[in-house]
């Protein structure tokens, strides 16, 4: 059997849930050899590469991905893959374009045949599947997160090492600041999200949102509507181009449930729809909803929410 | 500063996506077309720069002639030239989709002088390959970022901020170099009717652009298997306050 290398992201040594969602998949198809940036913890596998370079003391996706092009050379795996993050699909962009070949972003399902794959990855950020053949001597693919299970972390392996050659160019795409704001709750973080729409009506609007999300321990969202009309600031928009959420509860205020609205949220565990309209996407398929104007219905809810609390 | 953008057609759905019956593509005859919210923020961000240190905006689109209503759109929020290059309105893949631009682009900088900076957005809306634009880089030998929220240029740098869980990272690019943005880098602007008139009068160049293979090749389109979920109605109006706040109790929130 091949080699398929598994990029890993980590945060402290410890990797991502995403990344051994990748390994999970990477097991099925080939000899599995996970690599990291750095040392990192990964149990369960047969054999870990661990890349060192003073260069890569921060993130720098153009020098990971030469470190790759390298690794490439010595392993000759036939495939590469890693978790459809951020930072994966980055690397793996650059991995390809350094190679000339094709990648398939956000697989959800890889269909192993002689010299070409079949895979099915997302398109409009979830909402949509794309069945493809991936034709390449070095197969590139990135894995949607959330699809595969986590690989279990018994055993670690005794990592091997691998010094890249990095020309000093590479610098030029390495991270030079870093700046730290630490916000207490935040959107993904939450355990409920209280989002608002274009019901919401102005700025004002939300300052109802605000105080049942408080009592609630939660954080505020809002739709893009919200976002493009100034309302609130984009780090508060969920969806496709915004923040992905997967709260205990969702609270969806005023939101029509645009597909690109519930990408952004389909992840969450319950969700409630406030809406005036009961044929509205959101309300139909949410798990709870009331009908009715949002902001009588949110001021008693608060109302009764404090009564309950007892202040 | 002389700063290209690419911008690509897409349709935008609704609540639901409806396939073709040869599932090659989203039935789009009752759909409006817009771009990614990204690349609406790209070119907002390159007419700022404009405004800031001078300079001019060309926007690049491969896609169907119809692309052009999107290319105008450009024009009537502050970019100074269009350039089409015309498919038959099939998707290609990103390493087609790069080939084309790539040409495109070596042509444009041959006749009209070199670009500072090509920003792309972080993903296109409806293939969301994370790819077009590193691999157009890669190609002119010019360093890229994805995922930008905040440019400023310094001297000859570009300074680039992306958001992290804990905060912002920053880069520092040389230019010529290639950024891709997200959306919320800034507040893009709407045209104003005089501007929009001029763009409807504008000349946009169109070329026929010759497909090169790709390696990932589009078999069908698939709608995911739908959530089926029968919504329970708590209540209508204020009236439902104690029923919710009892949901509230039960997923163990209060
Ligand atoms: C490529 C692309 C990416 C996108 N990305 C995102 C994204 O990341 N996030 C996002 O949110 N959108 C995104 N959109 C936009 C999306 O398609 C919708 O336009 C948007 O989500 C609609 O926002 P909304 O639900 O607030 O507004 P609307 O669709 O206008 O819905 C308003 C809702 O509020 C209800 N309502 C009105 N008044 C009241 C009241 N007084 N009380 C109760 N209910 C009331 C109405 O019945 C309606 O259901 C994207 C679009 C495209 C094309
Ligand atoms: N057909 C196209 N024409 C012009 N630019 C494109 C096209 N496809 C993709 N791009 C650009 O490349 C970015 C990334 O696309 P993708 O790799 O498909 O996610 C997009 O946000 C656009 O800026």
């Amino acid at each position: 059997m091949s080699t398929v290398l598994v990029l890993v992201e980590h945060q402290s040594e410890v990797p991502l849930e995403t990344s051994l969602q990748a390994i999970t998949l990477g097991g099925m198809l080939g000899e599995m050899c996970s690599v990291s940036v750095g040392a990192c913890q990964v149990g369960g596998v047969v054999r870990h590469i661990e890349i060192e370079h003073p260069m890569l003391s921060d993130y720098a996706p153009e020098a990971i991905a030469e470190a790759l092009n390298q690794l490439i050379r010595t392993e000759s795996p036939s495939a590469i893959i890693a978790a459809g993050t951020e930072r994966g699909n980055e690397v793996m962009a650059h991995v390809a374009a350094l190679l000339d070949l094709p990648l398939a972003t956000n697989v959800t399902e890889v269909r192993p045949g002689d010299g070409s794959w079949g895979v099915t990855r997302t398109r409009w950020g979830g909402s949509l599947l794309e069945e493809a053949t991936l034709t390449a001597p070095v197969k590139l693919a990135t894995v949607a997160p959330h699809v595969f299970a986590a690989a279990g972390a018994s055993g670690a392996a005794e990592s091997e090492r691998f010094t890249p050659e990095l020309s000093q160019s590479l610098e030029r795409t390495r991270v030079v600041e870093r700046v730290t704001i630490s916000e207490g709750i935040t959107l993904t973080t939450a355990p409920v999200v209280v989002s608002g729409g274009r019901g919401v009506g102005s700025p004002e609007g939300f300052g109802i949102l605000e105080e049942l999300a408080t009592l609630l321990g939660g954080a505020v969202g809002c739709s893009r509507v919200v976002t493009n009309n100034g309302w609130r600031a984009h780090s508060d928009q969920v969806g496709q181009t915004g923040t992905r959420v997967a709260p205990n509860l969702y609270v969806a205020c005023g939101i029509s449930g645009a597909i690109q609205h519930w990408v952004g949220m389909m992840a969450s565990k319950n969700v409630l729809a406030i809406n005036n309209d009961p044929e509205a996407p959101m309300v139909t398929k949410a798990d709870f909803a009331v009908i009715g104007d949002l902001h009588p219905i949110l001021e008693a809810v608060v109302e009764e929410v404090r009564r309950r609390k007892g202040g | 500063m002389r700063t290209l953008v690419c911008i690509k057609r897409v349709p935008a759905p609704g609540a639901r996506i409806v396939l073709t019956d040869d599932q090659q593509a989203i039935d789009a005859r009752h759909l409006p077309f817009t771009t990614s919210p990204h690349e609406e923020c790209a070119v907002e961000e390159a007419v700022r720069i404009k405004e800031k240190h001078g300079g001019t905006v060309v926007v690049l689109t491969l896609g169907p002639p119809e692309a052009e209503e999107q290319l105008r759109y450009a024009l009537s929020v502050g970019a100074d030239e269009a350039v089409l290059l015309s498919t038959d309105g099939a998707d290609w893949d990103p390493q087609a989709t790069a080939t084309a631009l790539i040409a495109k682009t070596d042509e444009l900088e041959a006749a009209g002088g070199g670009f500072d900076l090509i920003l792309f957005g972080n993903e296109s809306a409806d293939a969301g390959g994370y790819q077009v634009g590193i691999r157009v880089a890669h190609a002119l030998g010019r360093p890229v970022v994805s995922g930008i929220k905040g440019i400023d240029i310094e001297d000859s740098a570009l300074i680039a901020r992306r958001e992290t869980d804990a905060g912002f990272e920053v880069y520092r690019l040389p230019m010529p170099a290639v950024i891709a943005v997200k959306e919320g880098i800034n507040l893009p602007r709407y045209p104003t009717l005089p501007s929009r008139l001029k763009a409807k009068k504008a000349e946009v160049a169109s070329f026929t652009a010759v497909q090169a293979p790709g390696g990932l090749h589009m078999l069908r389109l698939v709608n995911p298997p739908e959530v089926a979920s029968a919504t329970t109605i708590l209540g209508l109006g204020p009236e439902a306050a104690p029923a919710v706040a009892d949901l509230f109790e039960e997923l163990g929130l209060m």
